[in-house]
């Protein structure tokens, strides 16, 4: 099953090779990696997606909490929470099929960054299934190019652990 | 010290060591740590045993920081120095030795340039150590040097390297010891759930058939005292891993000796019929379980750590505790005696003479010998020589095997092996840093002859250092363990197991300016051992020529159930041929 775990880190060199050498090293897989500055300078949060059976998320969680830089570990898919994730995508629709996209862009509360004369740019975000259903749509408008941060993840206020 | 005074990095370093309590550094100089070596030129308190490798320093400093539990500290310089180093480190982690290496580094501004001897020492042990540094500011060093330490030798403790970059050795600012460590991300856990133990304790009173497996968490927690308490009051075997051996007294009969892959009949048997097992400070390494499917099928399961990640990693359990297994088996003990109401003699008596059949049924032989010398009379012989009154370090193969079955270990780190890594040419430089922190005792390696021959120029280093370690070399002329398995599961296909050359280790001793022994008949081995051990009182190599067919057993296949055993005596048998089969 995929998990979504967040971290809080210091922030210091080295601590992102030490957590991706962590997954590497004993085999678990990244699914997405994202990190960011905290409030505090000093530490970083990140969200980590990953996939395995009960056991080796536990350890995985565990691993992750004996890192010395490593200051908490909340595996959240097990709580309330919020993700999202957002994507940059390039696309080149044939000029019957420009309007047709654009619509879709705001159905989806898109953002049109860019244009060229037979290119849109979108940025789109949300979570999952909304990233991926307007990936969907978007393939047979002609995908140009893509980029996704990656997943970040809060939990719920009130449902704390 | 003055007050106000800045210092230099080298003599912050200097200064952080001493206050640790460092007495000892083991290492090896070069280009970039030249500033902190000219510091020890002329230190009065801090000596450095210059090893001849940088393996050897960081081995030396792991025996010494097994015979004492205190930190061993290693100085070494950049690149190829850091390098030579990571064996070392690897072996101390797995075993959870506590460690501090520190590894000179090119200046801050030639980092990531391919500098002359730049290596990239922080990313190359970053799997292998419990936490490394790289210090780019002289105004970390203290913190950084007093976080090492405090990381080294707290929770389940381990190997920690600091990288020092020439320009901070000679960088300045006033010196500030911290008083406390910070590290918020750092918080080992070492009570252990009261409602838990708790359970635990009911399991023990209800449990017929209860197993103790002691592993090396109880020598590092100091928990001696603790299980033998545990053990005689409720009346409990105990089985102790290769790294839990000395943690619970090899003569009393509750012991059980060691389980696992060459472990005792009665060991295996125990578990595999066991209804609860209680599991201290040890993670179920494969060579203890064998086939994890198989292993202890009927016993639920109570395990006790330091380190979260050892528990539900390889075999299922029912009662996890996380914890110092001091603390944890202090509580258990108390609850035991206060809230637990059982006739613990009565409630054993079954299992324990059970257990005494099995014993008898099988006990650890091996076969004597009049006309060639057998490694394990000799292993036998220096139990009876010294009364189990030394130190014993091993290399690794069957003389490591050997030195753990026929040697009766009675106390606390008497007995130091690599066993995580099996790391051969261990055992000597162990040897020297045991030595060196117990002057006055026996220190004696037992050793293979492939095994010596990886950090044989250590022999300088004993020598120089007056440092009189003992060591056995259980010469077959073969990588013993290795044509072991050749002979067992490759049809005596012996590739590249013989050693063919093996060096005159006599003479080779004398070489280095040590004593050099032989005995070739078995009639020799007695005079040798006592001239060796107790006559001679420098470093001696005692060159015993034992049967190079003979194998260590019992012996599980590896990857079959640990009760699937093969005894010497079925070596005439079809048997043998039988139990292979069903593993192939
Ligand atoms: C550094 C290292 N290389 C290889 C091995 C694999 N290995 C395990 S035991 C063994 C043979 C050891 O030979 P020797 O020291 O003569 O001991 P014996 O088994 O003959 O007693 C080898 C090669 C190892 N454990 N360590
Ligand atoms: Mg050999």
């Amino acid at each position: 099953m995929r998990h979504t775990i967040t971290l809080l880190v210091e922030n210091k060199f080295g601590v992102l090779s030490r957590i991706s050498g962590l997954f590497s090293g004993r085999g678990y897989n990244i699914e997405s990696l994202s990190v960011g500055e905290e409030i505090d300078p000093e530490y970083s949060q990140m969200t980590i997606v990953t996939s395995g059976d009960d056991l080796i998320i536990e350890q995985i969680t565990k691993q992750l909490n004996k890192l010395v830089d490593v200051i908490k570990v909340t595996d959240v898919t097990e709580f309330e929470h919020v993700e999202r994730e957002m994507i940059i995508i390039k696309v080149t629709p044939k000029p019957e099929k420009k309007t047709e996209v654009l619509n879709l862009a705001g159905i989806f509360r898109g953002r049109v960054v860019d244009s060229s004369e037979n290119t849109y740019t979108i940025e789109v975000t949300g979570d999952e299934k909304k990233i991926e259903a307007f990936i969907g749509l978007m393939k047979p408008m002609g995908i140009k190019d893509l980029v996704r941060t990656g997943k970040v993840a809060i939990l719920r206020e009130g449902y704390k652990q | 010290m003055k007050a106000g005074m800045k210092l230099t990095g080298s003599e912050i370093l200097i200064e952080c060591l001493k206050r640790e309590g460092v007495k000892h550094l083991f290492g090896y100089p070069g280009g970039v740590v030249l500033n902190i070596f000219d510091m020890l030129y002329d230190d009065k308190d801090i000596k450095l045993i210059l090893t001849r490798h940088e393996q050897g320093a960081v081995h030396a400093a792991d025996g010494y920081a097994r015979a004492t539990g205190k930190p061993g500290v290693v100085l070494v310089t950049s690149g190829p120095g850091a390098t030579n180093t990571v064996t070392g480190i690897a072996t101390a982690s797995m075993d959870s030795v506590p460690l501090v290496v520190i590894t000179g580094q090119v200046p801050t501004m030639l980092i990531g340039n391919d500098a002359f001897q730049e290596a990239d020492i922080v990313g190359i042990t970053r799997p292998c150590t419990k936490h490394n540094f790289l210090v780019k500011d002289v105004n970390d060093l203290a913190v950084v040097v007093k976080e090492a330490f405090h990381i080294a030798v707290t929770g389940r403790p381990g190997p920690v390297l600091i990288d020092l970059p020439k320009d901070v050795t000679v960088g300045k600012t006033d010196f500030v010891w911290p008083e406390k460590v910070g590290l918020p991300g750092y918080k080992p856990k070492l009570e252990g759930n009261k409602w838990m133990i708790n359970q635990a304790a009911h399991m023990i009173e209800k449990a017929r058939k209860p197993v103790i497996v002691a592993g090396g968490g109880v020598i590092i927690s100091g928990a001696y005292k603790e299980l033998r308490e545990l053990a005689e009051h409720t009346q409990v075997p105990v089985t102790t891993t290769l790294m839990g051996i000395g943690g619970f007294p090899e003569t009393n009969k509750l012991s059980l000796g060691m389980p696992g892959m060459h472990g005792t009949y009665y060991a295996n048997k125990a578990i595999q019929e066991s209804d609860l097992l209680i599991a201290l400070g040890m993670r179920f390494d494969d060579r203890v379980t064998g086939k994890t499917d198989s292993f202890a099928p009927t016993a639920s399961i109570i395990h006790i750590d330091i380190d979260p990640t050892s528990i539900r990693k390889n075999v299922r359990v029912d009662i996890p505790i996380v914890g110092d297994v001091k603390r944890v088996l202090t509580v258990l003990n108390k609850t035991l005696k206060t809230d637990v109401k059982a006739q613990w003699g009565q409630v054993r008596k079954a299992w324990l003479k059970q257990i005494d059949d099995w014993k008898k049924e099988r006990p650890l032989t091996y076969t004597k010998s009049e006309a060639t010398i057998k490694p394990q009379f000799v292993v036998e012989k220096i139990y009876e020589l010294t009364k189990g009154d030394a130190i014993i370090t091993t290399e690794v193969g069957q003389n490591q095997m050997w030195a753990a079955q026929f040697y009766k270990y009675d106390v606390p780190r008497s007995f130091i092996t690599s066993g995580g890594l099996g790391t051969m040419g261990f055992g000597f430089p162990a040897a020297i840093g045991a030595q060196l922190a117990f002057p006055d005792k026996l220190v004696i390696d037992i050793a293979g002859d492939g095994s010596i021959q990886m950090n044989i120029q250590e022999l300088a280093t004993a020598v120089l250092n007056k440092l009189p370690v003992k060591v056995v070399i259980l010469n077959n002329g073969f990588l013993g363990m290795v044509r072991q398995w050749q002979e067992l599961f490759y049809s005596e296909r012996y590739s590249y197991s013989r050693l063919d050359v093996v060096p005159d280790f006599v003479k080779v001793a004398e070489a280095y300016g040590a004593a050099g022994l032989r005995a070739t008949k078995p009639s020799e081995v007695e005079d040798v051992l006592k001239e060796g051990l107790f006559k001679i009182k420098k470093t001696v190599f005692m060159d015993f020529s034992v049967d190079w067919k003979e194998k260590v057993y019992p012996m599980v296949p590896s990857g079959a159930p640990i009760d699937h055993m093969l005894f010497e005596e079925d070596e005439v048998k079809e048997e043998k041929k039988k139990r292979l089969k069903v593993v192939k």
